[in-house]
């Protein structure tokens, strides 16, 4: 059984590539583009690990974070961190809200899919 | 047997014996053995106070008033008792000040006044003149009623008797000639006069003793004793009388004034002054002193009243004046021995009273009248005079022969218009003058020198008027009418019952209204202002007391050099010299070379020439050497210059740590702003690596990804390349946009200003766009143009305006059914620009947002594809751009109507235009 990556991003073309990306390593995909389509996302498609902006509307990634960490159906799903925004307080804002890993954008693929797969392993 | 000349030898016997223990008691003065520091000498020396007028006319009085007599006693009585505290206090600061007299006293209280010492001078000089003509007239009477022994007549009236026949004449003179020789042979730096002291209180033994031999004869040689008098005065309904006083308020009133009069006098008369504070050797003596002199004042009334009505039983039908009842008694029983001895002491009574009195009052005249008169005459040259210690000693002469010439003249004018006890309380209610300044300076340290002269001089006319003058009429010198209707004839100013105050006798009228006013004008005076400097040292010398002597008076210094031949010339080389070994021996050095030039030593001087030229003198004498100036009035002034200054400096300080607060503020704020600035800039910073990440993430991915799989297929791969391209052309323009901004932001964008024609800069920029709108299937259309619409500014950053309104309202019209219009209206002094879409609108809360750097539109972003593309700072630039020409870019919009971005810039008109243009 394949597991399921849902990729949480406004931004049209980084989901393109991150979808791609995913689905040639054979994980199976969802996309959510705002926090509130995350949230109820990550609730119907229970996936094993969330890549998640944090600069998104409606909901920022840390909002998401902490309330995925909060509802015990989530808690322990793997998330990563994806952001442009690369300072120290944000990385350690997003390690201590629950995140598992915090990568900046931009990010190489291939770092990327080995993170991905350690955490999923 | 009792001639004139055994009277006269008796009296120049008895004068001779004095002088002898006068000389006695100075020799052992000057040998350091004192004869009079002892308690009970002291005691008695202030039995000065009864005079012939306690001899004579305590009789006299009880006659006339009962025990009316008795007032005049108690009120020292009283003070001793139980005011002992300011006797204790006078003495203390007089010696610590070296006073010599109750003018230098007042003086020197009130800043070292010379003008203060010199109206107490005259105060004190015309109070007690009548004083001493009352002496002289009791002398002169007693010796008349003597003299015609065995037969009991009263002396004729004075002023009847040819001058050179007149006794009185020679009483005067002999009494200044003794005076003299008693008070004035030397000059004492303490002014003290210990032989004086010593023959005063032989004295007071003499008259007490004779008049209690007297009263004992009368009671028991007479009588049976003393039950018996009153036994037999009692039978005589007349004489009963006056052995009760008249129970009304007015009698009470008097008694309360004769003590309250009594008590002051027994302290602020000169020779009182003289002999409780100025003689005083030692200020414990006065702890005896407060029993033993109300003692012998106990003793000395005794038999008053018993003579008085043996007197009144003996001669009855009068004929007898009562106040000469102590010496016609033992006359009408023709004991001559006892007369005789009573007339002694009648002398002794008189001498003690007019030796001490000229004294003290020779020193006032001298040192705080005549001497600053003296020392105010460059003329004289006496600044510059070797020695003046014989001057001093002549002028003291001189003093002592008038103020005596002068009670004689007012005995032989009028002394006749008043009984004794009279003229007594005449000259009590004119000291009780000074009570307010002594008293007062002693407690409140408010006093003025203004004040005490006001205070001073009020009592003193009132005094004048509502006493002084009334005897002057009594006598005859003045009309009475005077009396009976008042200055001018004005019924308010009766001078003894003025204001119409009438129910009280003549002393209580006048105390009342003179101390009122006095009190009231020294206090009143006294509060106008505060004590300058001279005045506060002085009144914390004295209301402080000796504890706060240590205060300097003076802030320059003055060598031996300078101030022994000071002192030496007014009290002599040689006293001057021992003083000064004296004060060098004291601080412990060993002779007077080794003495420093200090405050110390200047103070040391000042206090030393105080003792002979009083105070105020003194302090000018010291000056002319000291090198610095002493505390006049430009010390006071410049210490109050200082104090300004330091009050003006303190007040730069206070207004510059003012200024420092203010700047502190403004730095703060600055440093506030800077910090905000700085943030601003590192959220902008963070915003723009954002804005640059975003893209570049696409590029590097799609990029790794056609580079690790070459083999992606073809369609796939040009998908990703379309999207690296356009990501790469988003980053470009980003980077230029941000690049764009920095300039305009920091004023360094290069412009070229012009006349644009809007018409064109709409059809050029709706032209550039129509490609992209057609795409997107939007129509674009120029609604209205009026045409030569024209403003100054840069064409092409207009264009780049028009763009970027163009192309937003382009990103959020519909596609398909998207309708953007284009539009340009003119005012007379505006030209309005609008591009309006049928977009979803721009909330109210964003309007202004959207304004800012990187706050993009995110009304339709919930749909991936409609994410808006674009650089958030189109509008940003645009609004610089607007408003750098000096127009506005705001947006209109509500959801139904869409979205109308508009800006204005101020139209050129037609006249300009051409002038442009030209």
């Amino acid at each position: 059984m394949s597991r399921r990556i849902l990729i949480v991003d406004d931004e049209p073309n980084i989901v393109i590539s991150l979808e791609f990306l995913m689905k040639k390593e054979g994980f199976e995909t969802a996309v959510a583009v705002d926090g509130d389509d995350a949230l109820r996302k990550a609730a119907e498609f229970a996936p094993d690990l969330i890549l998640l902006d944090v600069m998104m509307p409606k909901k920022s990634g840390f909002e998401v974070c902490q309330a995925l960490r909060t509802d015990p159906a989530t808690a322990s799903v793997k998330i990563i961190m994806l952001t442009a925004k690369g300072r120290e307080t944000e990385v350690a804002k997003g390690l201590a809200l629950g995140a598992d890993a915090y990568v900046t954008k931009p990010f190489s693929t291939k770092d990327l899919v080995l993170l991905i797969k350690s955490h999923l392993a | 047997m009792l001639q004139g000349w055994v009277i006269v030898f008796a009296s120049f016997v008895y004068l001779g014996v004095l002088f002898a223990i006068a000389w006695y008691a100075d020799r052992r003065a000057d040998a350091g053995r004192s004869l009079i520091s002892n308690p009970l000498v002291y005691a008695l020396s202030l039995g000065v106070y009864c005079t012939t007028w306690t001899f004579y006319g305590s009789v006299g009085r009880a006659v006339a008033s009962g025990i009316g007599y008795l007032p005049i006693y108690l009120g020292p009585t009283l003070l001793f008792a139980l005011a002992g505290f300011v006797l204790v206090k006078m003495i203390r600061v007089a010696k610590a000040n070296r006073i010599t007299s109750i003018a230098d006293f007042v003086a020197s209280r009130y800043g070292k006044s010379q003008v203060l010492g010199g109206l107490v001078t005259v105060i004190a000089v015309v109070g007690v003149v009548p004083y001493i003509a009352l002496q002289l007239k009791a002398v002169s009477n007693s010796f008349a009623i003597l003299s015609s022994y065995p037969e009991i007549v009263m002396p004729a009236m004075s002023g009847t008797i040819p001058l050179f026949q007149d006794s009185a004449l020679y009483v005067a003179m002999i009494l200044a000639a003794f005076t003299i020789l008693f008070g004035t042979r030397h000059l004492d730096a303490t002014e003290r006069h210990e032989g004086m002291v010593a023959a005063i209180a032989v004295e007071s033994i003499v008259k007490l003793v004779a008049f209690l031999a007297a009263g004992i004869f009368v009671v028991w040689g007479v009588h049976e004793g003393i039950g018996d008098i009153f036994a037999q005065a009692d039978a005589v309904p007349e004489i009963a009388r006056r052995l009760t006083t008249a129970d009304s308020p007015a009698t009470y009133g008097t008694w309360g004034t004769l003590v309250f009069l009594s008590l002051f006098a027994a302290l602020l008369l000169p020779r009182q002054f003289q002999i409780a504070v100025v003689e005083n050797v030692d200020i414990s003596h006065l702890s005896r002193a407060v029993w033993m002199f109300p003692l012998y004042l106990f003793l000395i009334n005794l038999f008053v009243l018993p003579v008085a009505l043996a007197g009144l039983l003996h001669f009855q039908g009068g004929g007898v004046d009562a106040d000469t009842f102590v010496l016609t008694l033992p006359m009408a029983h023709q004991q001559e021995m006892l007369a005789l001895f009573v007339f002694i002491g009648g002398l002794s009574a008189a001498t003690g009273m007019v030796i001490v009195e000229t004294i003290a009052l020779s020193t006032m005249v001298c040192n705080d009248l005549v001497m600053p008169l003296l020392l105010r005459m460059p003329i004289l040259g006496l600044a510059t005079r070797s020695d003046l210690s014989g001057l001093l000693l002549a002028i003291r002469r001189w003093a002592i022969a008038i103020i005596l010439g002068l009670g004689y003249l007012y005995f032989r004018m009028a002394g006749e218009a008043y009984a004794l006890v009279s003229i007594g309380l005449i000259s009590f209610a004119a000291v009780a003058q000074f009570a307010p300044v002594v008293i007062g300076g002693l407690f409140w340290k408010g006093g003025t020198r203004d004040g005490a002269l006001a205070g001073l001089t009020a009592g003193f006319v009132l005094w004048t008027y509502t006493l002084l003058l009334p005897s002057f009429a009594k006598s005859g010198w003045m009309p009475a009418g005077f009396i009976e209707h008042g200055l001018f004839g004005i019924d308010l100013l009766r001078p003894q019952h003025l204001l119409g105050l009438t129910g009280l006798d003549e002393i209580t009228h006048s105390l009342v209204w003179s101390l009122l006013a006095n009190l009231g004008t020294y206090i009143g005076v006294s509060l106008l202002r505060a004590p300058n400097l001279r005045e506060a040292r002085q009144a914390t010398l004295f209301v402080g007391g000796a504890e706060a002597a240590g205060i300097p008076g003076w802030r320059g210094s003055a060598g031996v050099a300078d101030l022994l031949p000071l002192a030496g010339r007014f009290i002599g080389f040689e006293r001057a010299q021992e003083a000064f070994a004296r004060h060098a021996h004291e601080r412990g050095l060993r002779g007077i070379e080794e003495l420093p030039a200090d405050t110390r030593l200047v103070n040391f001087a000042e206090t030393l020439l105080a003792g002979a030229i009083g105070s105020a003198s003194a302090r000018v004498m010291v000056a002319s050497v000291v090198t610095e100036e002493p505390l006049g009035i430009d010390e006071v002034m410049n210490i109050l210059d200082e104090a300004s200054q330091v009050r003006r400096y303190a007040s730069e300080v206070e207004q510059k740590s003012a200024e420092l607060t203010r700047a502190t503020a403004e730095l703060r704020e600055a440093n506030a702003q800077l910090r905000q600035l700085d943030r601003m800039k590192d959220d902008f910073i963070s915003t723009v690596s954002h804005e640059l990440r975003t893209p570049l993430t696409s590029i590097r991915a799609f990029s790794e990804m056609l580079q690790e799989d070459p083999k992606t297929d073809l369609a796939q791969r040009s998908r990703f390349l379309g999207i690296i391209v356009s990501e790469s052309i988003r980053l470009t323009r980003l980077i230029s946009q941000i690049l764009d901004l920095a300039k305009l932001e920091s004023g360094r964008a290069e412009w070229t200003v012009e006349s644009v024609d809007v018409g064109e800069v709409l059809s050029d920029a709706t032209e550039s766009m129509a490609v992209l709108f057609t795409e997107k299937r939007v129509t674009l259309e120029i609604e209205t143009c009026e045409p030569g619409l024209a403003v100054q500014a840069d064409c092409d950053r207009l264009i780049q305006v028009m763009v970027n309104l163009l192309s937003n309202a382009l990103k959020f019209a519909p596609a398909g059914s998207g309708h953007v219009k284009v539009g340009a209206r003119g005012t007379a002094n505006e030209v309005r620009v609008h591009v309006t879409d049928n977009g979803p609108g721009v909330p109210l809360a964003d309007q202004e947002l959207i304004f800012d750097k990187f706050r993009q539109g995110a009304g339709t972003a919930d749909v991936l594809t409609d994410k808006p593309q674009g650089t958030g700072l189109g509008l940003p630039i645009s609004r610089q751009i607007i408003e750098y020409f000096h127009g506005r870019l705001w947006v209109e919009s509500s959801p139904a109507a869409g979205t109308s971005f508009v800006f204005t810039l101020p139209r050129l008109t037609g006249d300009n235009d051409a002038s442009k243009n030209s």
